[in-house]
């Protein structure tokens, strides 16, 4: 069971507070707008003053994804799967870290051990996908005529998501592990009023061998942003996780800008295992089809 | 320095090559002279009481009239459609199901000849296409699917494949009664009714459709055809009790139909526009990449989303490959839709001709060489001559836009790189073609191709266990195979 360390700064020694950055292509920097808000707990206790993003800071996050797409994309699976491996590692060496932001969100210890535990295993889970969905979503088609034809799933390319606003770690880490198992890169906004341990994950993929710009996480209001996420022209696929049905519809609407694939995951509780499976993998999937002539000349036949 | 000298064989197009017509017999096709809404199995007259002609184009003469289905027609469909899903087809077991959809496909490969002389009256498409293609295409559509019904606990590890409800498709001119089936025999395999909007200016194969059904004796209600023009797909679209909407058609509507749905729980399948790219490495067998580049925008007139529009060919071939071209462009015979000699058709519509007479306009104006083949073209019926244009750029509209029409644009290309970059950079993402003899080089581009179907050495082939669709802007999901059951489908756990 992790330790939490309770904020108690002695007399001699003032704590060194954190400054609350987003992660953009593999760097931490601060909102090109400069703007801040202060995020705080139902105790009305000050959590930190973070980064309220502007469009210019979505669009520079989609620059970084678009540019480390064809590089993730293009890996050897088992290499991703690999690295989805030793986001889990590093999540589980900085396990009491986040325990202590979930439970300054309002989380008690119980819950959020609980939280930080299902998400290094949810990382295990994907890790594992990485280099087997493809095999459960591929075919060899039979088809008529004399080719040889088979289909396989390749990424999608940039998404938007908008994570979960309630499940500030599991949440995130959920549709940020299926995304990128599938060799797609993101730009992920994080829940805005327990905006902590998102911006603490992006340090945990950081040292996790993730490229720059794999998985970008911005901070700042849902209401500003979300419209930007679905009518961004360079993203390919948008996720909405929360559950107001006006924000739902208005990107659903933008997205047909460019015809993204939308998806809502509004009905998911990301505790249980139906927040896990390949199908969250194959959303974000499209399915290529090959062909090629057989040659069909001679009259031997395969045989003795 | 001295010219080479050019061994090569050039075929002469004299007149001694003419062929004697030899005309498919419209005889054997029967035509009505008026038809109805098919609604709950049986054709009823339109609500809105209006009927609007549809013509062959091969020749201007109107071949019948149909209904024009007005919102209280698409109503009456949806609730016909609703009520056979909650009565009947829902509870049916799913291998009775099965053998209903068997009996149409096994009905229409009875009617092929009529139904393929049909499409060529009605579309203007060569009659060998519709003889050979497009019907036996779409019988075998029908006689895949069937046999999914009752193994869809197959197709899914680990989930419960449930039926949506009523599915409402809209279909193009391009490929009438093989979109109809693309449509039809996946939703109702998995389980589902359909209501069915035909295109105004080809509707009249999906009528033919709408008999076999009846004669099959389907439920009444499992499947509703109705004719009309946007404002029939509209209705369909709007439909509060319609569950999933199946469109193939152009990229632009693809999105008001994306928009339209937005503040509903409607699944969408998208099946939309294309500018395909065919390579031409300097190793390809080039008189076969010169067949398939024919045959990949002359398809059909090029009424085809996914036709070879852009042929990207390496420097070092070029000129070979340009004169081999305008040679096979001189050979093709344009003309009657039903000689059986007659490669292209008559296009679809007079707007169509139009557009394309606007496209290889903007070509010229543009700066394009434009050559076309100097076929004499019969003086009524809307005709268009083999197209290609040379020197033209990434940034020309005839190589961004979509023309739907017998128009090849062509640029040159010396790197892999370079024609990867260019042949990705559209909006679109349907379809592309690659030529060479070298199979390292055809997995490097069909990988790096962001196309939903790539053809090797192939063009324009097509299957029923194939899945089809787009990425990008050509739209999502996917027609044939397994991967076509799954937009019909809610996956649920067990």
């Amino acid at each position: 069971m992790a330790k939490v360390v309770k904020n108690t700064p002695s007399e001699e020694r003032l704590e060194v507070l954190k400054t609350y950055k987003i992660y953009v292509g593999g760097q931490f920097p601060r909102t090109e707008s400069g703007r801040y808000y202060l995020a705080t707990n139902k105790k009305n206790e000050k959590l930190a003053n973070v980064c309220q993003c502007s469009r210019k800071d979505f669009r520079d996050a989609v620059g970084a994804a678009r540019g480390a797409f064809g590089g993730w994309a293009g890996r050897a699976a088992m290499n991703r799967g690999q690295i989805l491996y030793r986001i889990a590692e590093m999540l589980e060496g900085r396990k009491a870290q986040f325990v202590e932001e979930l439970m300054k969100q309002n989380s008690t210890e119980t819950k959020a051990v609980e939280e930080v535990n299902l998400a290094i295993d949810r990382l295990i889970y994907y890790s594992g996908w990485c280099d087997k969905f493809q095999q459960m979503a591929s075919t060899v088609n039979p088809v008529a005529s004399s080719h040889f034809n088979f289909s396989a799933p390749e990424p999608t390319g940039v998404v938007s998501i908008i994570a979960p606003q309630e499940n500030a770690l599991i949440g995130l880490v959920s549709v940020v592990a299926a995304c990128i198992a599938g060799g797609n890169t993101c730009i992920v906004l994080a829940s805005s009023s327990m905006p902590l341990c998102a911006v603490t994950f992006g340090e945990v993929l950081n040292s996790s061998d993730v490229p720059g710009g794999v998985v970008n996480i911005l901070t700042g209001s849902v209401a500003e942003l979300a419209p930007f996420f679905a009518d961004h022209m360079d993203v390919n696929a948008v996720l909405y996780c929360d559950k107001d049905a006006a924000v739902k519809k208005m990107i659903r609407e933008k997205s047909a800008l460019n015809l993204k694939r939308a998806y809502m995951y509004d009905k998911t509780d990301w505790f249980t295992d139906d927040a896990q499976s390949p199908y969250f993998i194959l959303d974000l999937q499209e399915t290529k089809t090959t062909w090629h002539p057989i040659e069909n000349i001679g009259g031997a036949k395969a045989g003795y | 320095m001295a010219k080479e000298k050019d061994n090569t064989l050039r075929l002469k197009f004299d007149s001694s090559r003419n062929l004697a017509p030899a005309p498919e017999s419209r005889s054997a096709a029967k035509i009505d002279s008026k038809y109805d809404l098919f609604i709950n199995g049986k054709f009823e007259k339109p609500d809105s009481k209006k009927y609007f002609d549809t013509i062959n184009p091969a020749d201007e003469e109107k071949l019948s009239e149909v209904a024009e289905a007005n919102e209280a027609d698409v109503d009456k469909a949806v609730k016909a459609a609703r009520n056979a899903y909650d009565k009947t087809w829902k509870k049916m077991p799913a291998k009775e199901r099965a053998k209903y959809i068997y009996r149409i496909a096994r009905m229409m490969q009875e009617k092929a000849r009529e139904l393929a002389i049909i499409e060529t009256l009605d579309a203007g498409k060569p009659i060998r296409e519709s003889r050979d293609f497009d019907i036996p295409m779409a019988a075998n559509h029908f006689f895949y699917y069937a046999g999914w019904a009752d193994k869809l606990e197959y197709a899914f590890p680990n989930r419960k494949a449930n039926s949506l409800g009523v599915a409402g498709q809209i279909i193009p001119w391009n490929f009438p009664l093989l979109m109809a089936a693309w449509k039809i025999a996946p939703a109702l395999a998995t389980g589902n009714t359909v209501v069915l909007k035909a295109s105004e200016t080809t509707p009249l194969t999906a009528m033919k459709l709408a008999e076999i059904i009846q004669e099959a004796d389907l439920p009444p209600g499992v499947v509703n055809i109705l004719t009309g023009a946007g404002a029939t797909g509209a209705a369909i679209v709007n439909h509060p009790d319609v569950n999933k909407i199946a469109f193939t058609g152009s990229t632009e509507v693809g999105k008001i139909i994306q928009r339209a749905i937005a503040g509903t729980d409607k699944k969408a399948t998208l099946e939309l526009g294309g500018k395909a790219a065919n390579i031409i490495f300097e190793d390809a067998p080039l008189d076969q990449a010169v067949e398939g580049v024919i045959n990949g925008i002359f398809f059909n007139q090029g009424h085809v989303c996914c036709a070879g529009s852009r042929l990207f060919v390496q420097e070092s071939v070029f000129d070979e490959v340009i004169r081999k071209i305008k040679d096979r462009l001189e050979s093709l015979i344009v003309g009657n839709p039903l000689d059986k000699n007659t490669d292209i058709g008559a296009i679809n519509s007079r707007a169509q001709l139009d557009t394309i007479h606007k496209y290889i306009k903007i070509g010229i104006n543009e700066g394009g060489e434009m050559f076309e083949s100097s076929c004499a073209l019969p003086s009524k019926g809307f005709y268009c001559r083999p197209t290609i244009f040379t020197n033209v750029s990434q940034s020309s509209r005839i190589s961004q836009e979509e023309i739907f029409g017998p128009v090849l644009a062509i640029q040159s290309f010396r790197t892999d790189d370079e024609v990867i970059e260019k042949a990705n950079n559209t909006p679109y993402g349907l379809s592309a073609g690659v030529w060479t003899d070298k199979g390292s080089k055809i997995f490097n581009l069909t990988t790096k191709l962001r196309a939903g179907v790539v053809w090797a050495n192939t063009f324009n082939k097509f299957d029923p266990t194939s899945p089809f669709g787009g990425y990008k802007e050509s739209g999502f999901g996917r027609e044939g195979g397994l991967h076509g059951l799954s937009p019909y489908l809610n996956l649920g756990s067990y």
